[in-house]
């Protein structure tokens, strides 16, 4: 029993800090969402109409069709490049020193400003900048492309440059558990590279390619400083939504955004966790 | 080593193409921070010059920069040393399998995964209605560790996953107390990796943007100060700064680093203690 209490006490301050900085919050967000709002005050009320605006308004319904859209795109290159990053990391680099090195040259961005980041494509994408010389110096375009900043693209392109690291991690991770003896085993009864890599290497990197696929995804929904600041506020998310909402001080009718973009996020979840047990693969 | 096969040749290019794509972009702003007073936003260069740098140190050329950075400095300090005692207590108490753990997993987890804008406005909302004012130090400072604690937790599942056991076991039949245990025991071991912790705690709250938007107050953190740039400022002074910003992110991680070379050599010198184990 002391046991228990003692594991209790240790575990109390993160309970704390989890109950007062996110569970109240949500829910915070629940109750304001019925509340309402004039043009510079919100007051407490028990009423329908932010769900009812949100749910009726054909605003809402093609901004989360575009959230799902970065998304899954999102979801497919990041798990492309990660997946192609970590079996080189993990398969074709062979001493450990170079592996962690090589592992380490990819995981420092994640450590430096997000923002930066984003600021640091413009002199690349912008209608002067370096890509649109560069093509235009090789004779393959006449004109500047004006869809590579502010647009679909160069959101993606910040999505997949920020976050592809949370593919490579988990899946790296994986990889690196794989009993090398079972690659040879395949080998050894006749598998060819590719039949090894989707017999044995894509099943075993599974857990892997889950816990990226829930950061990654989850991430990505839940953004809006990328959408806002990489497509010039041209295009729209859910997170733009509310962050919108927030800044005409339009509080629950934010609150009620984000609650239907936290259900959408913790279904997402749901239905990827119910493929894996994150636990067991730490 | 034998000779190496097509594959890895195609996948190492791949994978330099991937470094570049990675790091081209801040090696390109760090090349244009060096601008001359009449250079632009993007290439060519208008001659080569500090003036963007000096630019920074102006009073009144932007916003209060270095009261941001004093600020996110002071609040990444404060995140970092949270972060490492409660994921420690957290990683010993998930150890013992108490009533409840799960629940506090998956909170912890769901903390990660929650979109931060939520975790934003939630708090700022409660803030308000309180009455409590908004300040980097209070509200701000609890929502970055809704997303540094998570790392934390499961830097210390990886830890412990890995711990034998057999170390406490042998100070305990020695005779050690709990406390002695852990202090000369357990800590000594997982020294390195609360460092690690330590490291996330600390960049994460650093570059913490989302999460601190509506919770910092009137005082911003150095990555809103930035963002706040963004939309007025149009000269290389953004890029003068992002340079230094990167360069001090790099300069905390490289120290990380050393002490922890220096750390792994000093054990292999002063002490055989384990040598037998292995």
């Amino acid at each position: 029993m002391s046991r228990q209490i003692t594991a209790w006490l240790q575990a109390a301050p993160m309970a704390l800090v989890m109950v007062g900085f996110l569970v109240a919050p949500i829910v915070m967000i629940v109750i304001v969402s019925f509340w309402g709002a004039t043009e510079y005050s919100i007051y407490p009320a028990f009423q329908f109409d932010n769900y009812q605006f949100l749910f009726g308004s054909p605003v809402t319904y093609a901004v989360f069709l575009n959230t799902f859209k970065y998304a899954a795109i999102t979801w497919a290159l990041t798990l492309l490049i990660g997946f192609t990053v970590a079996y080189f990391l993990a398969f074709e680099v062979r001493t450990l020193k170079w592996q962690i090195a090589l592992f380490l040259l990819c995981t420092i961005p994640f450590w430096t400003s997000n923002i930066i980041r984003m600021i640091s494509w413009i002199p690349f994408l912008g209608r002067n900048g370096l890509a649109n010389s560069t093509l235009i110096s090789w004779g393959v375009i006449d004109e500047p492309l004006e869809w590579l900043l502010f647009s679909d693209f160069s959101v993606i392109l910040a999505f997949v440059h920020l976050y592809t690291l949370f593919m490579v991690v988990p899946i790296f991770n994986s990889m690196m558990r794989i009993d090398r003896a079972l690659i040879e085993a395949a080998r050894d009864n006749g598998a060819s590279a590719a039949q090894t890599l989707r017999h044995v290497i894509i099943p075993l990197c599974k857990p892997g390619i889950m816990i990226g696929t829930i950061f990654v995804t989850t991430l990505v929904m839940g953004d809006f400083i990328t959408v806002r600041f990489m497509s010039g506020s041209q295009r729209a998310n859910v997170g733009r939504l509310i962050s919108n909402d927030i800044s005409l001080l339009q509080y629950p009718s934010a609150s009620a955004t984000a609650v239907v973009l936290l259900c959408t996020v913790l279904i997402v979840i749901a239905l990827l966790l119910r493929l894996v047990d994150i636990r067991k693969e730490l | 080593m034998g000779s190496r096969s097509r594959s890895f040749y195609i996948l190492a290019a791949f994978f330099g193409l991937f470094v570049l794509f990675l790091y081209g972009p801040i090696i390109t702003i760090g090349i244009l921070s060096f601008q001359g007073p009449q250079g632009g936003l993007t290439f060519p260069m208008n001659g080569v010059s500090l003036h963007w740098f000096r630019n920074l140190f102006e009073e009144q050329a932007v916003g209060d920069i270095w009261g941001s950075f004093r600020r996110s400095f002071a609040l990444g300090l404060m995140v970092m040393v949270t972060t490492v005692v409660v994921s420690v207590l957290g990683g010993l108490a998930f150890r013992k399998r108490f009533r409840g753990a799960t629940m506090l997993f998956y909170l912890t987890i769901a903390s990660l995964v929650i979109p931060s804008i939520l975790i934003s406005l939630g708090v700022g909302l409660i803030f308000n209605q309180l009455g409590f004012p908004v300040h980097w130090s209070s509200s701000g400072f609890g929502s970055q560790l809704t997303w540094t604690i998570p790392f934390g937790l499961l830097i210390m599942f990886a830890v412990f996953n890995r711990f034998d056991k057999s170390y406490e076991e042998a100070a305990r039949d020695l005779g050690a107390t709990p406390w002695q245990t852990f202090a000369h025991v357990v800590l000594p071991i997982i020294a390195p990796s609360l460092l690690g912790v330590a490291l996330f705690g600390f960049t994460l709250s650093y570059d913490e943007f989302a999460r601190t938007l509506l919770t910092a107050g009137s005082y911003n953190t150095l990555p809103l100060e930035i963002f706040g740039m963004t939309t007025n400022v149009t000269t290389p002074v953004i890029f003068a700064l992002g340079t230094l910003t990167t360069l001090f992110s790099l300069v905390v991680i490289g120290i990380f680093f050393l002490t922890v070379w220096l750390a792994s050599r000093r054990k292999d010198r002063s002490s055989d203690a384990g040598k037998g184990m292995v």
